[in-house]
């Protein structure tokens, strides 16, 4: 079973920006980290600052697909006492400000754990408007798909660079939203070199349909997104960059949401050059 | 759980897994894209190695010469005259997978897992450990073979541990400290499967339990199913028929699963799974994932996990390294849910009695994690029929653990008849 791709608030996003001629920026961050006011406070300067979606994620106990810096971010975030639900809540405080799609990044067990339908009822009545599940397999992310959809949340689905083509043409056309395309053979965290294999998946994967493609994992600064937006890429994504960015300001007594603000502004100028 | 026997498709090896790598609702492959093309090669390594005569023919030479299998079936006798009563009582028969080379089971897989990663061309070798008797295993099989080894190992397991550390480092292994979360076997697990995401390529993963992805459940099984072959002919040969219990301790599982696995069809031998229950159930510092967990995803499986409210994992506690996880093979919690098989649970202080009867008693110290096997015969013993035929796997022996024996019984030792 797959849903009709019909104008999302993602997919929209997606089409304006295409229409410019413009690369998305999207930048993460991991809820509660250091807490949730700052969270708050954080979505609304990467939006000041140029963001055209954001990713946001919950906090898990085992991140199996993050590096050092997201796992610690984390940790943080769960020992303030965050929670999916006080995620949500925050997020529901921000409804008619945060105006960019927002993606919410959960790992599989804290979603199956409320179950595929009061978890997509209640993130999209909090105003997400997408979905990012890393550990889900492609056969049950078959099946949250259509419960995602039916409350108006994209299920976006995750390509990697070892994907063979063939399963590449199915996750692309069961994802929704745009496809996110896994830069790097490994976790998250920035890296020095992007894998130049990755330029040519691209291209492979835009070729396989209309779904827009956001490159992430592994871009470290305004460098390697422009070198993501000249891959073909319809968005880059910046985690970890961003994450340790956040989390260097806050020990060093200065402003994380300050900080948060002027990185996204920078890579919005690099991706605008 | 209802008193009906499963019915015979539930129990058909043939759909353990099915297609899709479940064991029922339990299973699957939860794990980052990046590495479902790895599991998928694997998969498809493991079918053909099993069909191929010169692999097993390899893989049985090996186990006969370097592992030392057939292991004996051993009648504990002063242990089954322990729980003897007036009209009789069961008789205890000891599976010695503690004799195996390195000491425990665990080399069983290891060595099959190596020689899967040699077909497949795959030179560098991972692995989680937490009593590191799966580390040594995993380093004395690359150690054989001239594979690279890393092991991840958490930093408190480390602690516990530390001869293992060094028997690692001996054979030539980099064990790799890893200090997220709680420093013990979830940590390292987690940690090995980040390796594996970033150096999928170039590396096999040589997961250690009946736990993770699809086929790992599968595998792992099956390079430890020996154990449960062996018992079967070395049953008929000592008493002429099919034993009538089975009992193992429960981790992850893969000892248990074992014994038990050319059984499960069989069913009038039942099948009991011992988990750790640490302080006690009730204090909430257990281990006690079937007696306690509820349906979730850990590493890679849907199968029952201790975890919170949220769906945070929990942190697991048990005075062996071995047990102390907070999830369990997606295949017991399949056998437990269809009512194949029977799960209990032993306490720190239960386990530590237990060790030192079986020491006592039989001159045998098993590993700490066997000992909640033998913990168990306490409850059961007393409910057998005189002439019950009892297996237990003795799965490993207790060197590694002396010295944590040693901390917390210090002069409390107890006598023999204590």
């Amino acid at each position: 079973m797959t849903v009709a791709p019909g104008s999302t608030a993602i997919s929209s996003r997606f089409a304006g920006l295409k229409q410019q001629g413009r690369c998305a920026l999207m930048p993460f961050l991991t809820a509660g980290d250091p807490d949730l006011a700052t969270t708050s406070a954080a979505l609304l300067a990467l939006q000041a600052n140029g963001a055209d979606l954001v990713e946001l994620g919950i906090p898990y106990s085992d991140p199996l697909a993050d590096g050092p810096v997201i796992q610690a971010a984390a940790s943080r975030a769960l020992e303030v006492g965050t929670t999916p639900a006080s995620v949500l809540e925050m997020l529901a405080g921000l409804k008619g400000e945060l105006t960019m799609p927002l993606v919410l990044f959960t790992y599989s067990n804290p979603l199956l754990n409320v179950g595929m339908e009061r978890f997509c009822a209640d993130a999209a009545a909090a105003g997400a408007a997408g979905l990012v599940v890393p550990d889900l397999p492609l056969e049950e992310a078959e099946k949250l798909s259509p419960i995602a959809a039916a409350q108006g949340l994209d299920l976006v689905l995750l390509v990697a660079p070892t994907t063979p083509a063939e399963r590449m043409a199915r996750i692309a056309a069961a994802s929704r939203g745009f496809t996110y395309m896994v830069s790097v053979t490994g976790v998250t965290g920035e890296r020095a070199q992007m894998e130049s294999r990755v330029a040519g998946l691209v291209g492979q994967l835009k070729a396989m349909g209309p779904t827009p493609v956001a490159v992430g994992f592994g871009i470290s600064g305004p460098q390697q997104a422009i070198e993501v937006r000249s891959w073909g890429a319809d968005g880059a994504i910046v985690g970890s960059a961003l994450v340790k960015r956040m989390a260097q300001a806050k020990a060093d007594g200065g402003d994380p949401v300050a900080t948060a603000g002027a990185f996204c502004a920078e890579l919005r100028a690099a991706l605008d050059s | 759980m209802t008193s009906t026997l499963p019915n015979s498709a539930a129990l058909d090896a043939a759909s353990r897994p099915n297609g899709l790598g479940r064991f029922g609702r339990f299973g699957g492959q939860y794990v980052p894209e990046t590495l479902m093309p790895a599991l998928a090669e694997l998969e498809a390594a493991a079918a053909e190695a099993w069909q191929d005569k010169a692999f097993t023919d390899r893989l049985n030479a090996l186990l006969r010469d370097y592992v030392g299998r057939p292991s004996p079936l051993y009648e504990a006798e002063r242990l089954s005259e322990h729980y003897r009563r007036a009209e009789g009582g069961p008789r205890i028969w000891l599976k010695r997978e503690d004799l195996n080379h390195t000491g425990a089971h665990k080399i069983n897989n290891a060595l099959g897992q190596a020689l899967l990663a040699l077909r497949m061309g795959k030179k560098r070798i991972i692995a989680e450990t937490g009593a590191g008797q799966h580390g040594v295993a995993t380093a004395t099989v690359c150690a054989r073979f001239g594979l690279e080894c890393v092991i991840y190992m958490g930093a408190e397991d480390m602690r516990r541990q530390a001869l293992n550390v060094f028997r690692m480092r001996l054979l030539g292994a980099t064990v790799q400290p890893v200090t997220a979360g709680t420093a013990t076997l979830k940590d390292a697990t987690s940690e090995a499967i980040r390796d594996w995401v970033t150096n999928v390529e170039s590396t096999h993963y040589i997961l250690g339990s009946v736990a993770g992805p699809h086929p790992y459940p599968m595998l792992v099984r099956d390079f430890h199913a020996c154990i449960g072959r062996e018992t079967r002919q070395q049953c008929h040969d000592a008493f002429g028929r099919l034993p009538d219990v089975l009992l193992a301790c429960v981790g992850g599982g893969s000892n248990a699963m074992g014994l038990f696995h050319p059984f499960v069809a069989d069913t009038s031998v039942r099948l009991i799974g011992v988990e750790a229950a640490g302080e006690g159930v009730a204090s909430g510092r257990h281990a006690a994932t079937i007696t306690e967990g509820r349906t979730g995803v850990l590493h890679g499986a849907m199968s029952l996990l201790l975890q919170d409210g949220d769906g945070q994992v929990m942190e697991a506690h048990s005075i062996s390294a071995g047990l102390d996880y907070p999830g369990v093979g997606p295949e017991h919690s399949y056998l437990r849910e269809i009512g194949r098989a029977e799960y209990a649970a032993v306490t720190d202080t239960q386990a530590l009695d237990a060790l030192q009867r079986l020491s006592q008693l039989e001159g045998i110290i098993p590993a700490l994690e066997t000992a909640h096997a033998f913990a168990w015969l306490e409850s059961l013993c007393p409910t057998l029929a005189p002439g019950t035929e009892v297996v237990i796997n003795l799965s490993g022996r207790g060197d590694k653990d002396v010295n944590t024996v040693a901390e917390r019984l210090g002069d409390q030792l107890k006598p023999a008849d204590g």
